[in-house]
């Protein structure tokens, strides 16, 4: 705010002129309070004004707005999606599983005593038996394949145990594996470490991504708002030239346009907020039927409180940047003369 | 008391053009005096180094007790708000009322609202056009338009006024009420730098004239 009375600074460095004792060329002292308060009253008036004006050009204005919005709604979306496979995840039991597929010609009695044997060890937290006749009923249930198995003239699937070593390192775990992996009566034992960590890495790898392409989409956020700003610059040259002409500071042109862009971040993003609810509406219903086949009481989150303003002030944030871009490069330009 | 004060001031366009060369003269406080010359011959420019839309190459320009070499970028709003202009060419802006462009040098020195209503149609009132001020500046002449430039710049109580060719494009009559605006601001002391080459107006008037031609001032007196 350029406020203070410039007249006391430049006493101090002009040197006095031959003849030329002091004026007093402000006639009417405006004090501190008064500034601050017309300082304020401008503010107000010109986000006001900066408002009415994006809705003397709807259209133009709408289409802006848009364009912030998709630019908004999309990493948007994807840090929504990301939040609920993290819950997901997070909700998932990330305990290490051994599964120990056995040879199919044992019989049922020698399938019982060699879990049973299973729970006897001191290396293993718990111990699962899924029986053949299970497990198809399982296939049965949970798959549309049922038709499949009206093939075979006997149940294909092998048993299966399910184990929860207590070693929770990698290499005792490798270890485990292989050891259990030798026993007469293992057809093969597989490591279900394997797919959490997998998953670990695929959720990093989506979360660097959304990262990058809300970067991109915030550099488009910024030279859009950056672009329209420039436009209403140069549709105003008049306006900002007489303005420097009766004294206006930078700061009091620059202000308009500043305003402009906020207003601009803000409707975008609230039109992108609109937009992820939509899309996540639009997939929340699948994605409850595919969760309810893996995991209870599974809910698909929305964009919550936080989010939400996260998203109006990251526009209005980008939108303000934008317009100081514009701002900064092209008002310097416009002088009169 | 010296209101301007110009010492020994060249300006030299980056196009090579010498504007204006070695101009000297004082302008008392208080002085109403013309500033006559065929066109091109720097009257304009001389008013540009007076509100800072230039900078001199050479010389000396103070304004009151400032000299304008030694005002920082971030003052010039300042400084211009001391001083008042009326242009040739108005300069009114079209989106907004009478009374708005008026308001517009107190609005940007923050005043109140109401104080600044006040002296908006003090203004108006002086130049005849109080019963307008709702309209926008494109329904009136343009002896109007100029009488409403003329308003915004007074309404600040400058102690200082400027004018570049404001009977430019006026009627004889017109140009003679304007010219007698001009000396009713003066007799309440305000200093008055009118640029015009009108010179059976400027003749009849009986002020100070300083002329200038091919950038130099070549007389100065009544």
């Amino acid at each position: 705010m350029a406020t203070d009375n410039p007249q006391h600074k430049n006493q101090k460095q002009a040197r006095k002129a031959p003849q030329a004792p002091r004026r007093g060329a402000v006639q009417h002292r405006i004090g501190l309070a008064d500034r601050t308060r017309s300082w304020r009253r401008h503010h107000r008036e010109v986000a006001r004004q900066s408002f009415f004006r994006l809705w003397a050009t709807p259209l133009a204005s709408l289409m802006t707005m848009a364009v912030l919005a998709i630019a908004l709604a999309l990493p948007g979306f994807l840090f929504t999606a990301l939040k609920n496979l993290d819950q997901l995840t997070s909700g998932l039991d990330t305990d290490p599983h051994i599964s120990l597929y056995l040879k199919v010609d044992l019989s049922d009695a020698r399938i019982d005593s060699f879990s049973r044997e299973l729970l006897l060890r001191q290396d293993l937290a718990s111990v699962e038996l899924i029986s053949p006749d299970k497990g198809l009923e399982d296939f049965k249930q949970y798959t549309r394949f049922d038709d499949l198995l009206d093939f075979f003239d006997t149940n294909p699937l092998p048993a299966v145990i399910t184990l929860i070593p207590m070693a929770r390192d990698a290499d005792a775990l490798a270890q485990l594996r292989n050891e259990l992996a030798q026993l007469p009566e293992v057809d093969e034992a597989r490591l279900d470490l394997e797919w959490v960590r997998r998953l670990g890495a695929f959720m990093a790898l989506a979360e660097r991504g959304a990262w990058v392409l809300g970067g991109l989409l915030a550099l488009t956020v910024l030279l859009v708002v950056g672009n329209t700003v420039r436009m209403t610059i140069e549709s105003r040259r008049d306006e900002i030239q007489v303005s420097k002409l009766v004294g206006a500071t930078d700061a009091w042109v620059r202000r308009p346009f500043l305003y402009s862009g906020v207003w601009f971040g803000l409707f975008g993003a609230l039109m992108a907020w609109l937009l992820a609810q939509l899309a996540l509406a639009l997939v929340s219903e699948p994605v409850q039927a595919l969760a309810a086949l893996y995991l209870n009481g599974y809910v698909v989150h929305g964009l919550g409180v936080r989010e939400s303003l996260t998203l109006l002030l990251t526009g209005m944030i980008l939108g303000l940047g934008g317009a100081w871009l514009a701002v900064g490069r092209h008002l310097k330009d416009i002088e009169p003369g | 008391m010296t209101a301007i004060r110009f010492s020994n001031v060249g300006k030299r366009y980056p196009n090579g053009h010498d504007a204006l060369k070695g101009v000297n003269f004082d302008l008392r406080s208080g002085e109403l005096a013309f500033l006559t010359g065929h066109s091109g011959a720097g009257k304009s420019t001389l008013l540009k180094l007076i509100m800072l839309m230039e900078r001199p190459s050479r010389g000396e320009v103070w304004v009151g007790d400032q000299d304008l070499a030694r005002l920082p970028r971030k003052q010039i709003p300042f400084h211009r708000r001391r001083i008042g202009v009326v242009f040739q060419n108005h300069q009114l802006l079209f989106d907004r009322s009478i009374f708005e462009n008026v308001a517009l040098p107190l609005q940007l020195s923050g005043y109140d609202p109401v104080d600044a209503a006040r002296r908006v149609r003090a203004a108006l009132d002086k130049v005849g056009l109080l019963s307008r001020e709702k309209l926008n500046p494109l329904t009136l002449s343009s002896g109007e338009q100029q009488r409403v430039g003329i308003a915004r710049a007074i309404v600040h109580k400058p102690k200082l006024l400027l004018a570049d060719e404001p009977t430019g494009n006026l009627d004889p009559a017109l140009s003679e009420d304007i010219m007698h605006l001009f000396e009713q601001f003066n007799s309440i002391g305000t200093t008055v730098l009118i640029a015009s080459h009108d010179l059976s107006l400027i003749n009849r008037m009986h002020h100070r004239v300083l002329t200038l031609a091919d950038g130099r001032m070549v007389a100065d007196g009544n």
